[in-house]
C-alpha cells in the first residue's frame, strides 16, 4: 500500500499542546473545587473571614474603649453613636461585642491548634506503634472521653483559678486556652488514629520502610499528610465547640473577669436587666448564634469537599 | 454475653476511680486548701478544723479515707454550710433536676424523632425544609440564649409562664424546653438522615409490593430500624442534658443540683465542687453502660466482642 508524501508532516508545537490532557489537579485544588460549590460553606466562609477583619481591626476604629464608662449615657438603645446601645455602666456595646468577638475567635483558634497538636500527634503515634501501646494509650482516651467534656473544663478552670489567683483579666483568658486545650484533642486523637492504622499498611508505606525510612519520617511524612482531610475538618469541627464552651464558662463565671468582655459574659450580664433592656441581651446573643452556625456549616463543607467518603 | 458486662462493667469502675483520683489531686493542688479565707484565723482554730476535717493527716492517708468513704456512698461535707454533707445537698436538690432532666429527655426524643421522621417522609417539601430550617437554628443557639429569649418572650412580653422559681407545672416548661432545644435539633437531623437511609432499603420496597398499609409499613419496618442512631445519641444527650442543667436551672432560678453547682463554684466550696463532679461522673458512666447494654438488646445485629470499639 502506498501513502502519499503529503501525509507525513513534522509535528509542531501547537499539536502536541492539542493532545495534552487537562492540567492534573491536587488533592488540595480538587477539595477547593468542591468547596466553591457549596454555596452554605462559602458564605460561612466569607462571614469568618469578615468577622475576623471586625475583631481585629474593629476596636481600633471605634471611638470608644471597651472599658470607657460614661455614667450619662446608660442602658440605651440603638443610637447613631452607640449603634449597639451601652450597658449599664454606659460602655459602648458595640466596641464589647466587637473585642468579645476578639476574644471568642481566639479562644476557638487556638483550642483548634491544640487539638491538632496534640491530637495528632498523639492518634499518630498510637495508631503507628499499634498493639499494645495503642492499647493502652486508646484506653486512656476512652477513659477520658467517659466524662463529658464541660466538666473536666470546669475542674481545670476552678483549679487554674486558685492556682493563678491575682494576675488580672489575661489570666482567666490563658487559663481557658489551657483547659480546652487538655481536653479537646481527644476526639482528633481518635480519627487520627483511626486513619493512621489502616494507611500503614498500605504500599506507599511499605515502600517507604523498604528503601529504610526512620519510623518517625514514615509517620511525619508519609502517613500524616495523608490523613489531612478528616484532621482539618475535625479542628475546624473543633472550633465552634470551643466558642460555645468559653461563653458556658464565662456564663457561670469561671471566664474571663471584667473589663474583659466575652460573648458569654455580655449575654450574662444582660440576663439581670432582661426585663427592661432587651437589646443588651440582643446583640452578643446572635453574634454567638451566628458564629456558631457559620462554624458549623463551614465544618460540614468541608467535611464534604476534603474527605467525600465521610460524607452522611 | 457475659464476658462482656463484667469488662464493660470493670473499665467503667476504672473510669470513676480515675475521676475520684484526679479530683482529689486537683483538690490538694490548690494552695492554702479549702479553708483559705481573707481574714486570718488564730493558728489553733485553724488546727482544730484541720483536725476535724483531717486535713493534718498524710495525704496518702486522706486519699485512701475519701477513697472509701466514697466507696461507702459518703462524699463526705461542705465546707461552706456547717452541718450539711454533699450527700443531703444531692438528696435535697437531686430530685428536682431529675424532674426536669426527664421532662427535656422526652421532649427532645419525642419531639425529635417524631420532626426526623416527617422530615424523612416528605423530603424535599415544606415539612422537610421546616423541620431543616428550625433544627440548624436548633444547633447553633446555645441553651442560655435559648432560655433567655424564652424568658423575655413568654414570661416578660406575653406575661403567660412564670419567669422564675419552681413548683407549679407552668415552672417546669420553660427550663425544660431551653434545654431540649439543641438536643432536639440534633435528633431530628438524626432522624430523618437515618430515615431516609432506611426507606430507600429493598425490603421496603417489598412491603410496598407486598400490599402493607402505608402506616404499618413506616412504623414497623422503617422506624424500629431508623432509631437506632438516636439510642446512641442518648449517652451524649444525657451529658448535654447535664452540663446544660447548670445553665439553665440558674438563669430560671431552679433549685436544682445544677445551680448548687454553679453556687460552690462562685463559693469555692471545694468538698461539694469535688464530691458533685464525682457524683455527676458515676452517674454518667452508668448511664453510658446501661446505653450501651440497650443499645447491643435493640440491635441484635451487634456482635458484643465486636464492640470495644
Amino acid at each position: 500500500m502506498q501513502y502519499p508524501k503529503e501525509l507525513f508532516v513534522p509535528l509542531t508545537e501547537k499539536d502536541v499542546q492539542a493532545e495534552m490532557i487537562r492540567p492534573s489537579i491536587t488533592y488540595w485544588q480538587d477539595a477547593w473545587r468542591r468547596l466553591k460549590k457549596n454555596p452554605v460553606a462559602m458564605i460561612s466562609l466569607v462571614f469568618i473571614l469578615c468577622l475576623l477583619l471586625f475583631a481585629i481591626f474593629g476596636p481600633y476604629l471605634s471611638a470608644y474603649s471597651y472599658s470607657d464608662q460614661d455614667f450619662d449615657r446608660r442602658n440605651q438603645g440603638s443610637s447613631i453613636e452607640h449603634p449597639f446601645g451601652t450597658d449599664s455602666l454606659g460602655r459602648d456595646q458595640l466596641v464589647r461585642v466587637m473585642y468579645g468577638a476578639r476574644i471568642s475567635l481566639s479562644v476557638g483558634f487556638v483550642a483548634a491548634l491544640t487539638t491538632f497538636l496534640i491530637g495528632v500527634i498523639y492518634g499518630g503515634i498510637s495508631g503507628y506503634a499499634g498493639g499494645r501501646v495503642d492499647n493502652i494509650m486508646m484506653r486512656i482516651v476512652d477513659i477520658l472521653y467517659s466524662i463529658p467534656f464541660l466538666l473536666w473544663v470546669i475542674m481545670l478552670m476552678v483549679l487554674f483559678r486558685e492556682l493563678f489567683p491575682a494576675t488580672g483579666g489575661g489570666a482567666g483568658l490563658y487559663s481557658i486556652f489551657i483547659a480546652l486545650g487538655l481536653v479537646f484533642w481527644l476526639p482528633m486523637a481518635r480519627i487520627v488514629r483511626g486513619q493512621i492504622l489502616s494507611l500503614k499498611e498500605q504500599e506507599f508505606a511499605l515502600a517507604a520502610q523498604t528503601i529504610g525510612a526512620p519510623k518517625w519520617k514514615i509517620l511525619f511524612r508519609h502517613l500524616i499528610p495523608n490523613t489531612m482531610g478528616p484532621i482539618i475538618v475535625t479542628a475546624t469541627l473543633s472550633i465552634p465547640e470551643a466558642i460555645f464552651s468559653e461563653a458556658f464558662l464565662s456564663f457561670i463565671g469561671l471566664g474571663v473577669s471584667a473589663p474583659m468582655a466575652s460573648w458569654g459574659m455580655l449575654a450574662s450580664d444582660a440576663l439581670s436587666s432582661l426585663r427592661s433592656f432587651p437589646h443588651l441581651l440582643m446583640f452578643p446573643a446572635l453574634a454567638i448564634s451566628v458564629t456558631l452556625l457559620a462554624f458549623n456549616f463551614l465544618g460540614d463543607g468541608l467535611r464534604d469537599a476534603l474527605d467525600p467518603r465521610m460524607r452522611k | 454475653m457475659l464476658g462482656y458486662l463484667i469488662r464493660r462493667l470493670l473499665s467503667a469502675l476504672f473510669a470513676i476511680w480515675v475521676v475520684i483520683t484526679v479530683t482529689f489531686i486537683f483538690m490538694h493542688l490548690i494552695p492554702g486548701g479549702p479553708f483559705q479565707t481573707e481574714k486570718a484565723i488564730p493558728e489553733a482554730i485553724k488546727e482544730n478544723i484541720e483536725a476535724r476535717y483531717k486535713l493534718d493527716q498524710p495525704l496518702h492517708f486522706q486519699y485512701l479515707d475519701y477513697l472509701g468513704n466514697v466507696v461507702r456512698g459518703d462524699l463526705g461535707p461542705s465546707y461552706k454550710y456547717r452541718g450539711q454533707t454533699v450527700n443531703d445537698i444531692i438528696a435535697e436538690r437531686f430530685p428536682v433536676s431529675l424532674q426536669l432532666g426527664l421532662l427535656t429527655f422526652i421532649i427532645a426524643i419525642v419531639l425529635g424523632v417524631g420532626a426526623g421522621i416527617i422530615a424523612a417522609l416528605y423530603q424535599g417539601r415544606a415539612p422537610d425544609y421546616i423541620t431543616m430550617f428550625f433544627s440548624t437554628i436548633g444547633i447553633s443557639v446555645p441553651s442560655f440564649i435559648l432560655g433567655t429569649l424564652l424568658m423575655y418572650v413568654f414570661a416578660f412580653r406575653l406575661g403567660l409562664l412564670p419567669a422564675a422559681m419552681w413548683g407549679t407545672p407552668q415552672h417546669i416548661i420553660m427550663p425544660a424546653v431551653a434545654l431540649a432545644g439543641l438536643p432536639t435539633a440534633f435528633i431530628a437531623r438524626l432522624t430523618r438522615s437515618s430515615m431516609l437511609d432506611v426507606l430507600n432499603q429493598d425490603y421496603m420496597r417489598t412491603a410496598l409490593a407486598k400490599g402493607l398499609p402505608r402506616l404499618r409499613m413506616i412504623w414497623v419496618h422503617a422506624v424500629k430500624n431508623a432509631i437506632i442512631p438516636v439510642i446512641t445519641y442518648s449517652g451524649p444527650l444525657l451529658a448535654a442534658i447535664l452540663t446544660g442543667s447548670f445553665i439553665v436551672e440558674n438563669i430560671f432560678a431552679v433549685p436544682g443540683l445544677g445551680k448548687h453547682f454553679v453556687t460552690s463554684i462562685y463559693n469555692r466550696d471545694y468538698t461539694v465542687i469535688l464530691g458533685l463532679t464525682i457524683f455527676y461522673s458515676i452517674l454518667l458512666i452508668g448511664l453510658n453502660m446501661f446505653v450501651d447494654f440497650a443499645y447491643t438488646l435493640v440491635d441484635p445485629r451487634i456482635k458484643l466482642m465486636g464492640s470495644k470499639e
